[in-house]
Parts: C-alpha cells; sequence; structure tokens
C-alpha cells in the first residue's frame, strides 16, 4: 500500500509533502487564533475540493450541488447530537449513509436516464435547492429558524463530543484532510480511478473496452457524497448553528468548487494549493483594505471570481500541474 | 367562491409566467444559436432590475419605459461578452465554457453585493395596487402590463428571426455552423448579435419583473436556475417552448402556493425539472435528438 502511495513521485516531492505535513502540525503553536481560523478555512476548502474531486475530476461528472451533501452531513449530526445526545462520530456513520443513500439516488436517476454535462450539473443544483427549501419548511429541523448547538467550553476539550478549541478542530481537519488525500492517492492508484479516468476522457469509449460505466460513475458519485459528509459535520460542530438557507444555498457549493478548479480538476495537489491561493489573497486583500480602513463585504468573492476568469482563461488545467512542473514535482510517467 | 380564488390565482400564474417565459427565451435563443449554456443569465437580469431601480429611485421612470433602455444595455453586454470571451471558447469542452459563465457570474452578483447591499429593493409604481375586473376574475394591473410586455418582446423576436434577412442568417448558423460558413456568413459576428439578442431578452424581462418582483443580489443565481428549469421544460432552443415553459412553471408556482405554503411553491418546480429530465429530457416541444 505504501508503494502504491510514493510510487512514482519524485523524492523532492516527498521531502515537500513530508515538510508541509510536519508545518501544518506546529502551526497552531505558531499562530494565533485569527490565522487559525483562516488555516481551517483553508482545509476545509482543501478537503470539500478533494471530494468534490473525486466526481467531477475522477469520473468528470460535474457537480453544482455539493452544498447538499454538506447540508445533509450537517444536519444529520447535528440533529442526532441535539436532539438526542449521540455523539458526533456515530453520528457521523448515520450521516454518511444518508449522504451515500442521496448521492445513490441523484446518481442513479441521472445515469440511467442518460441526464449528462450541464443538465446533470443543473440536476445536483435543483437537487441542492429542493433540499434547501425543503428543510426550511421542515419543522423536525426547526426550518429557516435554524438549528444550534449548545456552544463549545473553550477550557475544555471533548474529542468524543467534539466541543472544545479551535485547535482541536483544526487537528481532527487536518487529520481528515491528510486521510482524503491518501484515500483519493489510493483511488488514483486503483481500477476504480483507472476506469474512472477513462470514463471522463471518453465515456463511450471506455463502455466500448467494457467498463460498466453506470457503476463507476455511481461509485464515484457515492464516495465523493459520503466523504463530504464529514465537512458537514464539521461545519456544525465548529460553527454551532445551522441555517438551510445558509448550508444548502448555490453559493455554498460554488464555494466547494473553487478550490480544485483553480487548482487543478482531477490532481491531488489541486485542491489543496488552490485553497491556499484563494484564501491566501483573500486574506491579503482583506488586509490590505484593513489598513486603509476600508470594509467591503463582497470582494472577496469577486476576486475568487476574477481569478477563477483569468485560470479558466489562461490554464484550463489549473495552476498545480503548471507549477509542479516547474518545481520538478509532477508525477513520472 | 373557492372556484374564483383558484381562477384568479391560476391566471395571475400564467401572467407572472409570461414574464420568466420572456427571461427564460433569451436563454434558449442562446443555446439554440451559440450552443453555449449562459450561466449568469440570471445575473444579467439582476443588472437590467438594478438599472431599472437606479431609474426608478433617481428620476421617477416607470419600469415599463426601462424595457427598451435596459435590452439595449444588456445587448451591449451581451454582445460584447460573446465578441471578447466567449468566441474563444466556442470550440473548448462544454464545461470549460460551463465555468468561465460561473466565474462572470459570481463577479456580477457580488458587485451588486457591493453596490446595492444585501437587502431587497422593490419599485412603488402609482398603479402597484391597481387591478381590472372582467367578470369574476380580478386581474393585478402590474401583472397585466408586464405580460403584455412580455408578450409583445417575444412577438418581436420571433418577427425578426421570421422576417428579416439578418434573422435568417442567424437560424442559418444554428442549423448548419459550416454551411453558413461556406455561403460567406461572418459566424462569429452573428453569434455576438444572437448573444446580444438573448441578452436583450433577459435585459426586458428584468425591467418587466421590477414591477411585482423584489431585487437582492442573490436573486441573480436564483434566477437563473429558474431559466433553465423553464428551458429544459420547454425544451433546450425552442422558442415556442420557452414561452410555454415560462407559463407551465409559472402556473405550477402559483397552484402551489395557493394549495400548501407560498415558501413550498419552488419545490414543485424542481419536482417539475426532475420529472422533464427523466421522463422527457428534449422538453415539452424539443425534437429527440439521437
Amino acid at each position: 500500500m505504501m508503494g502504491r502511495l510514493t510510487d512514482g513521485l519524485p523524492r523532492r516531492a516527498l521531502v515537500l509533502l513530508a515538510l508541509l505535513l510536519a508545518l501544518a502540525v506546529v502551526a497552531p503553536f505558531c499562530v494565533g487564533d485569527y490565522w487559525l481560523t483562516v488555516l481551517i478555512l483553508i482545509l476545509y476548502f482543501a478537503y470539500t475540493g478533494q471530494a468534490w474531486n473525486i466526481m467531477m475530476g475522477f469520473a468528470g461528472q460535474l457537480s453544482l450541488g455539493h452544498a447538499l451533501f454538506v447540508g445533509l452531513g450537517a444536519y444529520t449530526t447535528a440533529t442526532l447530537f441535539a436532539y438526542y445526545g449521540i455523539p458526533p462520530w456515530i453520528g457521523l456513520i448515520a450521516a454518511v449513509a444518508v449522504t451515500v443513500a442521496c448521492g445513490a439516488i441523484i446518481g442513479f436517476l441521472a445515469f440511467r436516464f442518460r441526464v449528462a454535462g450541464v443538465y446533470f450539473a443543473i440536476l445536483t443544483i435543483a437537487f441542492a435547492e429542493f433540499a434547501r427549501t425543503g428543510f426550511d419548511n421542515w419543522s423536525f429541523a426547526n426550518g429557516a429558524a435554524g438549528l444550534f448547538l449548545p456552544v463549545a467550553q473553550y477550557t475544555h476539550n471533548d474529542l468524543w463530543q467534539l466541543r472544545g478549541h479551535p485547535a482541536m478542530f483544526y487537528y481532527v481537519l487536518l487529520a481528515a484532510t491528510v486521510l482524503v488525500f491518501v484515500a483519493s492517492r489510493l483511488i488514483l492508484k486503483s481500477r476504480l480511478g483507472f476506469y474512472c479516468l477513462a470514463i471522463r476522457e471518453d465515456e463511450q469509449a471506455a463502455r466500448a473496452s467494457g467498463v460498466n460505466t453506470f457503476r463507476y460513475k455511481m461509485y464515484a458519485v457515492m464516495i465523493s457524497a459520503g466523504m463530504t459528509s464529514f465537512a458537514g459535520m464539521f461545519y456544525a460542530f465548529f460553527y454551532n448553528n445551522l441555517f438551510p438557507e445558509q448550508v444548502f444555498n448555490i453559493s455554498r457549493s460554488i464555494e466547494i468548487i473553487l478550490a480544485p478548479l483553480v487548482g487543478g480538476v482531477g490532481t491531488l495537489g489541486g485542491p489543496i494549493f488552490g485553497a491556499f491561493v484563494l484564501e491566501g489573497l483573500a486574506e491579503g486583500l482583506h488586509n490590505l483594505l484593513d489598513t486603509f480602513g476600508i470594509d467591503i463585504p463582497g470582494i472577496k468573492q469577486v476576486v475568487f471570481g476574477a481569478v477563477l476568469l483569468l485560470v479558466v482563461i489562461a490554464l484550463p488545467e489549473g495552476l498545480w500541474p503548471w507549477i509542479a512542473r516547474r518545481l520538478g514535482l509532477a508525477e513520472r510517467r | 367562491m373557492p372556484i374564483d380564488i383558484y381562477l384568479n390565482v391560476a391566471v395571475g400564474g400564467i401572467l407572472a409566467g409570461l414574464v420568466y417565459g420572456l427571461m427564460a427565451l433569451g436563454l434558449s435563443v442562446i443555446f439554440g444559436v451559440v450552443r453555449v449554456v449562459n450561466f449568469d443569465h440570471g445575473e444579467m437580469m439582476a443588472i437590467a432590475m438594478y438599472a431599472s431601480l437606479l431609474a426608478f429611485s433617481l428620476f421617477k421612470i416607470d419600469p415599463l419605459l426601462m424595457i427598451l433602455p435596459c435590452a439595449v444595455l444588456l445587448f451591449g453586454l451581451g454582445y460584447c461578452l460573446q465578441g471578447v470571451l466567449i468566441n474563444r471558447f466556442i470550440t473548448r469542452p462544454e464545461h470549460s465554457q460551463f465555468l468561465l459563465m460561473v466565474a462572470i457570474a459570481i463577479i456580477i452578483t457580488n458587485i451588486q453585493l457591493i453596490a446595492f447591499g444585501p437587502d431587497a429593493r422593490s419599485v412603488q409604481t402609482p398603479y402597484a395596487y391597481d387591478s381590472y375586473q372582467f367578470g369574476r376574475l380580478i386581474v393585478d394591473a402590474d401583472k397585466l402590463y408586464g405580460a403584455i410586455a412580455a408578450l409583445v418582446v417575444a412577438a418581436m423576436l420571433f418577427a425578426f428571426f421570421r422576417f428579416t434577412r439578418l434573422g435568417t442568417a442567424i437560424r442559418a448558423c444554428a442549423d448548419n455552423y459550416t454551411g453558413a460558413q461556406v455561403v460567406g456568413l461572418d459566424v462569429k459576428r452573428l453569434y455576438a448579435l444572437t448573444f446580444g439578442l438573448g441578452c436583450a431578452c433577459v435585459g426586458a424581462a428584468g425591467a418587466i419583473l421590477m414591477l411585482s418582483a423584489d431585487v437582492t443580489p442573490q436573486f441573480g443565481p436564483v434566477a437563473t436556475l429558474q431559466a433553465f428549469i423553464i428551458v429544459i421544460t420547454g425544451g433546450m432552443g425552442s422558442m415556442v417552448g420557452a414561452l410555454l415553459g415560462g407559463v407551465l412553471i409559472g402556473l405550477t408556482a402559483a397552484m402551489a402556493g395557493l394549495l400548501f405554503t407560498p415558501s413550498i411553491k419552488a419545490m414543485f418546480v424542481y419536482g417539475i425539472l426532475v420529472l422533464v429530465l427523466l421522463f422527457r429530457p428534449q422538453g415539452i416541444i424539443g425534437k429527440k435528438t439521437s
């Protein structure tokens, strides 16, 4: 398994990875609460971006409704915790089951009835919006009034109940991001990954060579959905409040796809690198404007949009493949 | 008595649906000819709505009089957008075009947020609470004016495509790209023109919609989705289908709002989309493609 993980990577890529990981581990001891929150945001978008990447980057199925899986994961774990006192890690099992089932339904309908390309993307948005209006009117989940978790006590870290200081959340998310990164690499090097890539490149050719395209597209959607549900749990327990209007919003789905798009769809480094670049830019801009005493809500998204526009026009592969080639980090073929 | 309520709500829904149909008509024209999915369609409508809002709050200009200026403004925007950016993307893969539009949509929405703030804004016309009575049927004045205006604009667009040389040339591009080039048509310019026309439709629809709806920066993405639902329901690329789809969606939303609660009506609209995608993906009017 280790062999499969590191196979083909140049040594300097491994050294860089180890260095990055070491930096990420010691980071909470070196930075204040503000930058810790920024790091959490970066990891959050790296995580969700990687989970989305499995569907779009590997299997070529464009989802613009991933907020659906975040929201379902968040609501499942939060209601179980708030109403029945079930710890989030147990709730996560239920959340994974719910999101995988939901992904399976969407995938089954779409792939069985040959809803593809842009129509598929629209279908995913429609499901997310359907859930948004549904949860807005569902009194069990407290509807539009929102669901609140008892606020975390900073003095005492309880990993099992996921209540505590942001640093604990940071490490939980870091571990999850590393896990999803490793899992993605393993998938990419497995039969499943090769089939997915074949489907992405040319679905008809893949089917003609005997790949059960329906089944592997289903796997990709279900894996991606299940992985995303963890991000939902994290969201719910980190922010302690859930509003359908916010978690299921289209702009949440768009946020999720920005990091992998800018970093490089279908690559492993892309979502992480993209998240760093985007959040770094946003924070840099925020601090710059702050020194002049200006606060413009929405400017961050304009910058994100502009970066995405530039990348789509000039580097459709994304930033990471371009940089990796220049630094000699690209995988040998 | 109850029958009257149903009838009134149904007519209101149909009238509102015609305006949505006009919005979707723009999307359908662009897709039918340029084969690009304009994913910032709703955001463009929001531009027209904010323009009408400004004209009303600064100069007291009735939104109905803003139809032409908004159409011209959006035509210019669409023409430039197609000419400068999208023409380079014609040969790129579908999702690449789609993401280009997503990027533009993000920028438009958030510039609106910066410029106008997150609050819902609306226009109070002198006739906002007027209504006409036809027998037992009561119709809101603003909805009636809006529907008539939408039909007029749509009719003009139909006439343009049917009876002018330019319209015929554009239809030729849609039918056969290579053929159009062979007979010497400037396809890139015609594409830009078509994109402009589609945007002009949504501009006109935005000005009309300002009569009866609030505008927020978040309105754009939701309207985009709605336009897609209407166009997919009616049949991608079909002009009559877009109007029919608009009416169907307007009617569904109005009836669902009456029978259940108004906040749940969107769910029925998404339900229609899912049903159409699954069982009649070519739409009500669309032709089946292989």
